[in-house]
């Protein structure tokens, strides 16, 4: 039915969304689109990992560890993403072995998609980091030493205390980059990987209905982020506490 | 009034005890010897020391110099088993600190059995039977956010009172509070000193003190001025500055 | 730990400050970036560059000493290729500028007109704004460049659309509606009694506005806009994905010349040093004036 309609707009306006009639770019546009999900959801996880990771060593006692995330947190920060995912693929990708696919081709070790969701994670895992540390600051200081004085380690004052606490507080900044991680993807195109911007570039190339496909690209983009933002926020009402306004 | 239990071996001992940060002395030959069942009373002027020296005591603030032993323990040692002290000595703050995202009967149970590893089932049963003490036991599911402050800090004294310890320090614990909800909180704790726990306030409250008290300290500029019974502090003071003090806030 | 922590210095030192003996969460806001425990930023951009630097000139030496004899050498292949490189990031600046300028300019008459007072017009802005906020800007950048036209012609006149002018029009649609929500956040944070009071002493919506908000908030949208600006520059490497020359195409085009593997760790980390050492600055100023205005608020 859904086809049926656009094969008409097609034909009667010359308004060309082939995705929805045509079998074969559907195909290709669902792939980009569930390409680009598996790198979002992927990349957040790690990301929200490496946050962590990064804050928990930042706190700690080793000096060479404060100061090894620093740097990464300032360069990840500070240097153009393009230019960080191109460094990783090309360079450092171009410097690891290559393995044999079985079918006597040499493919390297990481792909174009591996290298995009590493370089992803990194970049993103910088900025957790800094808002999970402000996050964490803004807990109340007599919180963790209450904790401390009902005889809590720090790793389980940490856990138990400090971060659900410091969630609530840093959830619309993490929200926020979670949602910037989302755009960010599209930057995979650069690289080759058949996420959903390339997937619309290919079905526009071939089908010359340029205009329709970015309108497109446009709300699915969009759409996305809004269904990210809606988790967010359910999220969010999950963990509202009643009496309790960071 | 005071002394109406017998008091056994002293349980907190404290001598010569310096404290600095950088260049700043905030205590400077501090001595004190609370036994067991006592309650003792510190009083003096704002910034005298008073809330440094109860944190020393529960190895939140490490010392400079000097010893303090609690039930036999030295806090100053570097090798001590803190949890071992926590567990001996609770702690209740001027601010509460109750958990925001806990309950309250969740706020109480979670250091027994996170840090103690105790059971679930004799916790809550432990839990139940605080919480109705403190007088309660109608708000076991609400949240901290929705109590008052007075019912908040009485939460925190049965959160600390959770762990067993053989001494409760108070930090004061009333400061925070508007007069009604004031005495709620002293009526809890002046039960829990006619049960015998050994407790150690600091606190402006001079009645209570006057009241509650087996004995005084005064400190002033991060020294024991002057101490005694009750009687003896408040009804003939010795010294200058126990006198000018006791002039303004009484 | 507990030796450093300011509420025991406080309690102890004899100061009385101001202080509420309820559980106050600091205020959050979100951080550009925030100092850490180590010494001044100068010492943790100069570590950060420091190691990229030694990076950059470990894996030189390696390409300098895997050259075969009759080849030239890494440092030297690097040093003929650097200015071009520099060059094509300073077009990475131009742009970005540009844009900004541009972006700004739109992005503040969305913004003001975000808190119109008609409905039609509040309703609007705000969805354009959410709109071009929450799309990628490299799909917004092929937007720009795919369906603006090569050339005007209006008036009689024929006006060149080269491609550099479609990115900064395209890298400028994200850019208006970020400064239009750092705008409306600007205008939205004043207190409403400043809007009370320029209303009984019979200010028109417009006095008020121009006269007494804006300049308020003014400051308060500087710390935002830097940082927006920070992230464009970053941003103007998209520009190499639709075909146009610039500092990062150039590194991609010199590594393919000269295809040499062992010279393309050094030549990005050297890209990426010129950004990190233009952008760094900023973020730390940012930082700082972030800072300052917020005393007082």
């Amino acid at each position: 039915m859904i086809a049926s309609f656009f094969t008409w707009l097609n034909d009667a306006y010359g308004l060309n969304f082939s995705i929805f009639y045509d079998a074969f770019d559907q195909a290709r546009f669902l792939k980009g689109l569930w390409t680009t999900v598996y790198i979002c959801l992927v990349s957040i996880t790690a990301s929200v990992v490496l946050g962590l990771l990064g804050v928990w060593v930042a706190g700690g006692r080793s000096r060479l560890g404060r100061l090894t995330v620093r740097i990464y947190v300032q360069f990840f920060r500070n240097t153009p993403p393009l230019v960080q995912l191109s460094f990783f693929y090309f360079a450092v990708g171009g410097l690891l072995p290559t393995i044999g696919d079985g079918a006597g081709a040499q493919v390297p070790l990481v792909g174009g998609t591996g290298w995009a969701i590493i370089a992803l994670s990194l970049f993103a895992g910088a900025f957790n980091a800094e808002i999970f540390r402000a996050g964490i600051e803004a807990v109340p200081s007599t919180m963790v030493e209450a904790a401390e004085s009902l005889g809590y380690t720090r790793f389980q004052s940490m856990v138990r205390i400090v971060l659900p606490l410091a969630f609530r507080i840093c959830l619309p900044a993490l929200n926020n980059n979670l949602v910037n991680l989302v755009k960010t993807t599209t930057l995979a195109y650069a690289i080759g990987v058949p996420e959903l911007l390339y997937a619309a570039s290919q079905i526009w190339s071939e089908v010359l209905n340029v205009r329709e496909m970015m309108n497109v690209l446009l709300v699915a983009y969009v759409l996305l982020v809004a269904v990210l933002v809606w988790l967010m926020s359910r999220w969010e009402r999950a963990m509202r506490i009643p009496g309790y306004a960071p | 009034m005071a002394g109406r239990h017998q008091l056994g071996d002293p349980v907190v001992v404290v001598r010569g005890v310096e404290k600095s940060f950088g260049p700043l002395t905030v205590l400077k030959d501090v001595g004190l010897t609370v036994r067991r069942g006592e309650t003792v009373c510190i009083i003096g002027p704002s910034g005298s020391g008073k809330s440094t020296l109860l944190r020393c005591i529960n190895a939140l603030v490490p010392i400079s110099k000097g010893s303090i032993t609690v039930a036999g323990r030295e806090v100053n040692d570097p090798a001590l088993d803190k949890l071992a002290l926590r567990r001996d000595v609770g702690i209740v703050f001027q601010q509460y600190n109750l958990f925001p995202h806990k309950t309250v009967l969740q706020n109480v149970m979670m250091a027994p059995i996170h840090v103690l590893k105790q059971d679930k089932a004799p916790v809550e049963e432990r839990a139940r039977r605080l919480l109705e003490r403190v007088g309660l036991s109608a708000k076991l599911a609400a949240w901290p956010g929705e109590l008052s402050g007075g019912q908040q800090q009485r939460v925190a004294i049965a959160r600390s009172l959770a762990m067993n310890p053989k001494v409760m320090l108070f930090d004061e614990v009333t400061a925070a509070l508007d007069p009604e909800t004031k005495k709620e909180v002293l009526v809890t704790i002046q039960d829990l000193a006619a049960d015998s726990m050994t407790c150690i306030l600091v606190t402006h409250e001079m009645g209570f003190a006057r009241e509650v008290a087996d004995h005084v300290y005064f400190t002033d500029g991060g020294v024991i001025v002057e101490h005694g019974s009750p009687e003896a502090l408040f009804g003939t003071p010795r010294e200058e500055r126990t006198k000018a003090f006791l002039d303004k806030v009484l | 730990m507990s030796d450093s922590r300011p509420v025991h210095i406080l309690q102890g030192c004899g100061v009385t400050c101001a202080t509420t003996d309820l559980p106050v969460l600091k205020p959050f806001r979100a951080p550009p970036i925030a100092p850490s425990g180590l010494a001044a930023p100068v010492v943790i951009g100069g570590a950060a560059l420091t190691c990229v630097a030694l990076l950059f000139g470990a894996s030189l030496a390696h390409a300098q000493l895997g050259a075969a004899t009759g080849r030239d050498g890494a440092l030297a292949i690097l040093l003929r290729w650097a200015p071009l490189i520099f060059q094509g990031f300073l077009f990475n600046i131009l742009i970005s500028f540009l844009a900004m300028a541009l972006g700004t300019v739109v992005g503040v008459v969305a913004g003001i007109a975000q808190v119109s007072l008609a409905a039609p017009v509040r309703k609007s802005a705000w969805a354009l704004t959410q709109f071009f906020r929450n799309a990628p800007w490299l799909v917004l950048l092929f937007y720009a460049m795919f369906l603006l036209p090569f050339e005007f012609r209006v008036l009689g006149l024929t006006i060149a659309f080269p491609a550099w002018v479609k990115a900064i029009i395209g890298l400028a649609l994200p850019v208006a509606a970020n400064v239009s929500e750092i705008v409306r956040g600007g205008i939205t944070s004043i207190p409403s009694g400043q809007w009370e009071s320029a209303e009984s002493l019979a200010f028109s919506r417009r006095q008020t506005m121009w006269m007494i908000i804006l300049p308020q908030a003014v400051k308060r949208m500087i710390p935002p806009w830097m940082n927006l600006y920070a992230i464009l520059t970053m941003a103007t490497t998209l520009i190499s994905v639709v075909g146009i020359q610039d500092g990062l195409s150039i590194t991609r085009g010199a590594l393919i010349a000269e295809s040499r593997p062992d010279l393309m760790i050094p030549m990005y980390l050297l890209l990426l040093m010129m950004f990190f050492a233009y952008c760094y600055p900023i973020a730390r100023a940012t930082l700082a004036l972030e800072r300052r205005f917020s005393v007082r608020a």
